[in-house]
């Protein structure tokens, strides 16, 4: 497998006929690791999908190489179906072995909660079971979209460690997150630096 | 081919239980014992009338579960995840395709048998019934798919829904309805090809819109 890595050249972003941002540089290694700053709205999400592709840059260019993984607020797991068997649909998907699927589930302690229905979780369990997903898919570069929202000391801990472990195997993290992450010297991108001038004085 | 399996079995399971699999054969058996109330109970009449009327509730009846086709994996971000993991949009939708025909076409016409004797058909019009919808089903299919692909983003997309698919159905209608009366089998053939063209053009037009809504 070809070493994971992510670039971004002058990336700008428009939604809605506004400009978000613009300019926007990074470039990643393996083990390499981003942290995306900024206040709501200014387009930390945009960016984040723009780096899985899901969304085409306005200008700019992004080179990946690797598969990506990406949480974000929204669950994607069959709300009826109890969490083991709709975390399988998606290992299914990723070719992930049962065993990397158990392993995915105990890094993030969700165990002894395989057989409850997805519906029946609460907001921090769902952010552990998107985060289960993360982990099994076995893709290089995570896009973690707040992936602290709701979780408790404990699960903070446990995605601590599981990042860690991602970025000694030569993963690339991306993140944007009000909760402290444990990347060790991150690249630090402030979207403040990278809006449109006219929209700073208003 | 393993993806597509997977992605229909994943579908099969989820309009089972959303329901989506029991409303349209519930609403044609209702459709079929109303009708007779509405025209009177005159055999000559409900004969001669039946079997259009049962076209046109299939039509009607594969319209109900549009709502739920792509609009809450949109909204739960399946369908983004889906695209992460390199899964071209017309695979989806082709999967989806499957699952919604395995789902309710086979269903509505184990259905359409008590309601062709509630209004009295005879045995060669249910069999050309039966003919037809095996073919026109999968279009029918394909027709709720397509239009809810390009409503997903939209609110109130139910009475859209009806507004897209109702010119698009209409030559389904025609053909559909025509080989009742038809001894040539000249309308089964037309039948045939507005259902390949439908389900040709599905996951293309489908995998388009969803891309196209994708914010």
């Amino acid at each position: 497998m070809s070493p994971a890595g992510l670039h971004l050249s002058g990336v700008a972003c428009a939604r809605g006929g506004r400009l978000l941002f613009r300019d926007v540089d990074l470039r990643l290694e393996p083990g390499g690791s981003a942290l995306l700053k900024g206040p709501n709205g200014i387009g930390k999400s945009s960016l984040m999908r723009i780096c899985a592709g899901l969304l085409a840059a306005t200008a700019g260019t992004v080179e990946r190489q690797g598969r990506v993984a990406l949480t974000d607020e929204r669950l994607a797991l069959d709300t009826e179906q109890p969490l083991g068997t709709a975390l399988r649909f998606w290992a299914r998907l990723d070719a992930t072995a049962p065993e990397a699927l158990d392993a995915a589930l105990a890094a993030m302690a969700l165990e002894p909660l395989s057989q409850v229905p997805v519906r029946l979780l609460s907001t921090g369990q769902r952010k552990r079971a998107a985060l289960a997903r993360v982990i099994a898919s076995g893709a290089p570069i995570w896009l973690l979209d707040e992936p602290g929202n709701g979780l408790d000391e404990a699960a903070l801990d446990l995605l601590g460690k599981a990042v860690t472990r991602h970025l000694a195997d030569g993963g690339i993290v991306v993140a944007a997150s009000h909760q402290p992450l444990p990347l060790a010297s991150p690249a630090m991108v402030k979207m403040q630096d990278h809006v449109w001038a006219m929209e700073e004085e208003a | 081919m393993t993806i597509l399996l997977t992605l229909a079995a994943r579908d099969l399971r989820q309009s089972w239980q959303s329901a989506g699999l029991w409303l349209p054969v519930a609403f044609l058996l209702l459709v079929a014992s109303l009708y007779p109330f509405a025209v009177g109970p005159d055999a000559a009449l409900l004969r001669r009338s039946g079997g259009g009327m049962l076209w046109i509730a299939a039509l009607l009846a594969s319209l109900l579960p549009v709502d739920r086709l792509v609009a809450p994996d949109r909204d739960a971000g399946v369908l983004d995840q889906l695209a992460l993991r390199g899964i071209g949009e017309e695979t989806v939708v082709l999967a989806r395709l499957i699952a919604h025909w395995l789902g309710f076409g086979p269903a509505l016409m184990v259905a359409t048998l008590p309601a062709a004797a509630l209004l009295k058909l005879d045995g060669t019009t249910i069999g050309l019934l039966e003919a037809g919808l095996l073919i026109g089903t999968p279009a029918l299919a394909a027709l709720g798919l397509l239009v809810a692909t390009l409503t997903a983003g939209l609110r109130s997309s139910g009475a859209l829904s009806g507004l897209l698919a109702l010119p698009l159905a209409v030559p389904l209608l025609i053909f559909g309805a025509g080989t009742l009366g038809d001894g040539s089998g000249a309308a089964l053939k037309f039948l045939g090809a507005t259902s390949l063209l439908l389900v040709a053009i599905t996951p293309f037009a489908g995998g388009a819109a969803i891309r196209a809504g994708r914010e």
